[in-house]
């Protein structure tokens, strides 16, 4: 580590510099799958000026120092609830934004299922005007793809495209005919934006809280079957054989569908698709206390499960990984299992998940899995974000990938803690987030 | 082993053998008080429980009510019905509550499998399981063995069979976990449609046919057909189930004479058991009622400090001291 010189201030304080230098740092750039150590980043106008290796020589800009941390693109999740409007006691888009940027994000594709539905353009203006305001991460609105997200109606795409949507979904609940699934993709081709499914056949699910296996057998409770998604998954595929339009599947959970997928792909169909952290870090037998931190859905599967997943990630069937970040206030989780609602935040913990549960085991290399939450995510959503180029977006995350954390409970941005990572140590900590130029966890302590 | 080393009775699964052996012993030591002509002894006075009913019951909730006045405990009932559940209270703030009117153990009978564990995990109060979900039902467990063990003895390789709705019976759970820790052969049999995924990694063997499965039996308990339980169909009609799996005159033809015949309660007489066979002298129903209560007076004078608390109440002078080993596990 280069000892650290007069002239070079924390990053950490930080305050309005528009033109800057951050020295000392190791450039991680997932696109071109490259590490360069002992590089230099310079900021300008919100943007990234140049990247070079050695000592910065510029003399008209401030120079931060990076303390020899990595630095990345900002992080990229395209899949989280930010709960408004309507949930405010969950979370709100400033806390949620607030979250995303501790954690190392700095774009944030939100779901549309707030109260109301986001199915019309003013939902849309409005969560775009408030993230705004925030000013912390960037969101990108995920609109319903039915009205109300109830499956029956197609809602105008055509004015939430104009609004800022970047996708249509109903998640949380699947698209429930296949001929709306059809019409659904059919009308999207027309706006370039792909479809996100839930894919789940409620008929399968049935009144399931947990996985079906041995353990929810143990446990007398209700399970949910690994079919339950890939037939929905499955009728998915078969759709999108007529109908070539960019598909994406949500939070996949299980071997079944990895390889749906995989064949899927190897077929040329337009299908993307992610998993989560918790669907990595567990497995159903995890599930032995009754944790409601744990409830999830779909729900954390079994063993093979979770290692299907992680070789898909490495081989590229799985696209990217998403936080499904789901707020739910204390109460709402201190019930009885069957009683308590599905999810679990996320933005805070996933980077580490993913340092921990895929870089420190071996399976993937630094860039490899951090393009799983920067550039390959973008892509699927179209967003201008996940690189490290001189005249990208200066997005950036620094992290320390080395340092050790223990998981508070209290420790938390987001309005929730409701996060089964509570306790465990993980590796890989995110000390600075960047957001067009301006270093926002500088200001988080003063919000 | 003579006293018991945890705060909750919450499930017969993860049970050392020795400390099922030591609920059996006591459970035998109490059964005689309830054949005094005074059914009472002073074990638990000064003891408050909570019997905290959130689903309907005869026997289970009797049994426990008569175990705690036949050991001088006070006990006050709540059903979900009377309670403030009603007007939306939640489970947290309903036991919390109970346990700021300083009273030591709840029994609680819930729906929801993990309901007694998300109150043991919340109460510095005792709690005993009496019925979650479709998870477990320890004191009918040990019931059961109980009455087993009376009648056969030793119970390591001997044959007991459960038949019935196997995935919605937190009965059959709780038997099959402390069957198989004692040594017990035991055998599954249902239609496939009440058989849980994996059910078999527990240690038992499943039987589809009836008859082969009574065969050599040393004992067979009948599972209740639970038509509250049952979202989905699970089987056509009673009367093709009650054909197919339910135990007759003909069955006992292909079973041990000896052959025990076992039911929690309550009965659905015609369908999982015949009238003649439930009324037979193979059938020890009633038994096991009878030793319900006996079990129930065993489980909470163990949770309750047990033998630390006889040493109490011998000595007077000496001030309570909390028992010890009351950590949670």
């Amino acid at each position: 580590m280069t000892p650290r010189k007069e002239s070079m201030k924390d990053l950490a304080s930080w305050e309005n510099e528009k033109d800057y230098v951050i020295a000392n740092v190791t450039v991680v750039d997932p696109s071109n799958n490259r590490i360069h150590d002992g590089y230099h980043v310079g900021i300008k106008e919100g943007r990234i000026a140049f990247v070079e290796p050695g000592k910065p020589q510029v003399a008209s800009m401030s120079v931060f120092d990076g303390g020899g941390l990595h630095i990345a693109p900002g992080f990229v999740d395209i899949h989280v609830h930010l709960r408004e409007p309507g949930q405010e006691y969950k979370e709100t888009i400033l806390t949620g934004t607030r979250a995303a940027v501790a954690g190392g994000f700095t774009s944030v594709a939100c779901m549309p299922n707030t109260d109301p539905v986001a199915d019309e353009n003013s939902i849309v203006e409005f969560i775009i005007k408030k993230a705004k305001i925030a000013g912390f991460a960037k969101v990108y609105p995920i609109a319903a793809a039915t009205v109300g997200s109830k499956g029956e109606k197609l809602t105008e795409f055509a004015s939430l495209v104009e609004a800022g949507a970047v996708a249509v979904s109903d998640d949380g609940h699947p698209v429930a005919s296949a001929q709306m699934v059809r019409r659904v993709l059919e009308y999207a081709s027309n706006y370039n934006i792909p479809f996100i499914e839930h894919c789940e056949d409620m008929s399968a699910s049935a009144n399931g809280v947990m996985n079906e296996g041995f353990t929810s057998t143990r446990l007398g409770l209700t399970g949910i079957p690994g079919y339950s998604e890939q037939i929905c998954l499955a009728r998915d595929l078969l759709v999108l054989q007529s109908v070539e339009v960019p598909f994406h599947a949500a939070h996949m959970s299980t071997k079944g569908s990895v390889e749906l997928i995989r064949e899927a792909k190897r077929r040329g169909l337009p299908v993307t698709a992610e998993t989560a952290p918790h669907y990595l870090a567990f497995d159903d037998t995890d599930l032995g206390t009754y944790d409601t931190n744990l409830k999830i859905n779909p729900p954390i599967r079994g063993v093979e499960d979770r290692e299907a997943l992680i070789e898909g990630l490495i081989d590229g069937t799985i696209d990217c990984i998403v936080s499904d970040h789901a707020p739910h206030a204390a109460h709402e989780k201190q019930v009885e299992f069957e009683n308590a609602p599905n999810g679990a935040i996320g933005l805070e913990t996933t980077f580490s998940v993913v340092m921990t549960h895929l870089v420190k085991p071996g399976h993937m290399a630094i860039a490899d899995a951090l393009s799983l939450i920067t550039n390959k995510p973008a892509k699927v959503l179209n967003l201008p974000a996940g690189g490290i180029q001189p005249g990208d977006a200066a997005d950036l995350t620094l992290f320390d990938p080395k340092e050790e954390w223990v998981v508070g409970k209290d420790d938390f941005h987001s309005k929730s803690h409701n996060s089964p990572f509570i306790g465990q140590t993980l590796n890989g900590r995110v000390k600075h987030t960047i957001v067009d130029g301006s270093v926002v966890t500088a200001t988080l302590m003063h919000v | 082993m003579t006293e018991l080393d945890r705060k909750d009775l919450l499930g017969l699964e993860g049970m050392s053998a020795e400390e099922i052996e030591l609920f059996l012993d006591t459970t035998a030591s109490f059964k005689e008080i309830s054949e005094r002509t005074v059914k009472k002894v002073p074990a638990l006075r000064g003891k408050t429980i909570v019997n905290l009913f959130f689903e309907p019951s005869t026997r289970t909730r009797a049994s426990f009510e008569l175990a705690e006045k036949r050991l001088s405990a006070d006990a006050v009932n709540i059903s979900k019905s009377t309670s403030s559940v009603v007007k939306g209270e939640s489970l947290r703030d309903t036991a919390e509550n109970l346990q700021a009117m300083k009273i030591d153990v709840i029994v609680i009978r819930h729906a929801a499998s993990g309901a007694p564990h998300f109150l043991a995990s919340l109460l510095d109060a005792s709690v005993v399981n009496a019925g979650d979900g479709a998870h477990e039902h320890p004191t009918q467990g040990l019931l059961d063995i109980f009455t087993l063990r009376e009648n056969l003895g030793d119970l390591s390789g001997r044959k007991i069979v459960i038949v019935g709705d196997i995935a919605h019976s937190r009965v059959a759970r709780s038997n099959i976990f402390g069957l198989v820790t004692l040594g017990a052969d035991v055998t599954v049999c249902g239609p496939p449609t009440m058989m849980p995924v994996g059910i078999e990694k527990l240690g038992v063997t499943i039987e589809r046919n009836l008859l082969r499965a009574v065969e050599d039996a040393d004992a067979v308990n009948l599972m209740r057909i639970q038509l509250e339980r049952q979202k989905v169909s699970l089987f056509p009609t009673l009367a093709e189930y009650a054909s197919v799996y339910g135990m007759n005159r003909e069955t006992l033809r292909h079973m041990k004479p000896e052959c025990l015949v076992m039911h929690p309660g309550p009965m659905n007489r015609g369908v999982e058991i015949s009238q003649e066979v439930a009324d037979s002298d193979r059938a020890v129903i009633l038994e096991q009622v009878t030793n319900g209560v006996a079990v129930r007076m065993a489980t909470l004078y163990l949770i309750c400090g047990g033998a630390q608390r006889e040493k109490v109440l011998t000595d007077e002078e000496e001030v309570e001291a909390p028992p010890a080993n009351r950590e949670a596990v």
